[in-house]
């Protein structure tokens, strides 16, 4: 009992610690706040005078997630590599509670990337929901798997040289089930489907999260612990 | 050349006639004349065009298998840290995109022909897409890392992520409506009935049978290619360059 609340306090440590950084410098959120309002922008501004269908809607709501998510959550990694902090955080927590900790802040890091989009999405797009609750189901529990499968995947790449197209590259085949159930319940949702409707497409996003994150967890002490020798 | 010779000597294999390779090379050349040659009132409502099955899903199949193999060396080689798992996972992948490419594109004719367009998502056209992508990010991946101990790690790890979404795409993704198949019950389906002419059932068989072998010869040329390569590397670090 004792040990699991020290791996919940160091992972708890390590999300504050960067939560603390995040607020000095603002480069995530920054990132990928403009990167959001920038696809965003230029979606309206092409589409312009054209109505959008609702199922449309939820597609390009996930393309610019999608997108603002692979500009900046590598960063939680890729800086501790940068900065040559990664050997101290060896050091100072178990790899789980570091998976914890990044997988954490990258979440926060998603749900304040949607206090900012879904607002923009209303004013510009003419964004209506059908059925909030399976709305904003949909949207955490797609959160859930983007960040647990982003967390690991920048572990890997700020191995490999911290090369950020690699990132996308890495992530999308992971993600495409996870981008193909989320739109679709997204879909429903907006339609204003019942909640048996929007039900399945929850369950695949429930079940993705669950299973990489476990598959996350168990791969991160090999990929955290592998030496990067020659950079 | 000289780097040819070495490679044969390096080898170490008994070289002979090898029946298995004359064996396989006329078992391939029964399977391809049957192939072209059988009766077409026997390949059912789709006439010609239905040939191409003799083809597309022996190459499909293989194409699994090869993953297969590539994600247990992967998984082995995070247990035990052995190089030789590390390179018959690569053996296996970079023949698998072989085969990936070979299916990608002889089912994309056949919905052409079938389905009436190259592409359509249907949810085996999806996992097929998603495997093509995926050892094409795990290839980038391996090239991106200098240190090799990591790049095989890493490499490792990242195969793993992969087949756990594997599932998802194979089984999940067609429950939801939107993705709803195109393609046929698997030929042997659940009540274990058949659907297809004995004759082209038997042509069948014989292309899963003869892809299957032609694929282990091509793995196990590969492998040995590596593991010579392994072993000329390590004598000139020993020689000093």
């Amino acid at each position: 009992m004792r040990t699991v609340r020290l791996w919940c306090a160091a992972a708890w440590a390590i999300c504050a610690k960067d939560l603390r950084t995040e607020f000095r410098t603002r480069y995530a959120l920054s990132a990928i706040g403009l990167f959001a309002v920038t696809t965003l922008t230029v979606i309206s501004f092409s589409l312009g005078p054209l109505g959008l269908e609702r199922d449309l809607l939820g597609a390009l709501l996930w393309v610019v997630l999608f997108f603002s998510a692979m500009a900046g959550l590598s960063r939680t990694f890729v800086h501790e590599e940068e900065a040559h902090t990664a050997p101290a955080l060896r050091l100072a927590a178990s790899p789980g509670a570091v998976y914890m900790g990044k997988f954490l802040f990258n979440l926060l890091l998603l749900l304040a990337l949607e206090a900012v989009v879904l607002p923009l999405f209303v004013v510009l797009m003419g964004l209506e929901v059908g059925h909030p609750g399976a709305f904003f189901l949909a949207l955490a529990l797609g959160d859930l798997g983007l960040s647990g499968v982003t967390t690991v995947v920048a572990a890997m790449v700020a191995q490999a040289g911290a090369r950020s197209a690699l990132f996308t590259v890495l992530s999308f085949p992971l993600l495409l089930p996870l981008l193909v159930s989320s739109i679709e319940g997204t879909r429903l949702a907006l339609e204003g489907k019942d909640i048996g409707t929007v039900w399945p497409s929850l369950q695949v996003l429930l079940a993705y999260a669950v299973a990489m994150i476990t598959a996350a967890l168990l791969l991160f002490p090999l990929i955290w612990a592998s030496p990067t020798r020659s950079r | 050349m000289r780097r040819i010779v070495r490679f044969w000597i390096e080898d170490r294999r008994p070289t002979g006639l090898a029946p298995g390779k004359i064996a396989l090379g006329l078992w391939m050349t029964a399977v391809l004349l049957a192939a072209f040659l059988l009766d077409a009132r026997r390949l059912g409502t789709l006439g010609q065009g239905a040939r191409i099955i003799f083809f597309h899903i022996p190459v499909a199949w293989v194409t699994v298998l090869a993953f297969i193999l590539s994600s247990i060396h992967s998984i082995l080689y995070l247990a035990k840290r052995s190089r030789t798992n590390d390179r018959r996972a690569v053996s296996a992948a970079g023949l698998g995109v072989v085969f990936c490419l070979l299916a990608t594109l002889s089912g994309s004719i056949f919905a052409r022909i079938t389905w009436g367009a190259f592409w359509n998502w249907d949810p085996r056209e999806t996992t097929i897409f998603f495997l093509l992508l995926f050892y094409a990010a795990y290839f980038a991946l391996r090239v991106a890392v200098a240190d090799e101990e990591a790049r095989a790690t890493l490499s490792a790890a990242y195969n793993v992520l992969g087949l756990v979404v594997v599932p998802f795409l194979v089984f999940v993704a067609p429950r939801l409506s939107a993705l709803a198949g195109l393609h046929p019950e698997p030929i042997l389906n659940v009540q274990g009935r058949l659907d297809m002419d004995p004759a082209a059932l038997g042509v069948f068989l014989a292309a899963l049978v003869g892809f299957t072998g032609l694929f282990f010869w091509a793995y196990d040329l590969n492998n040995r290619a590596m593991d010579v390569e392994e072993r000329l590397f390590e004598q000139e670090v020993e020689h000093g360059g």
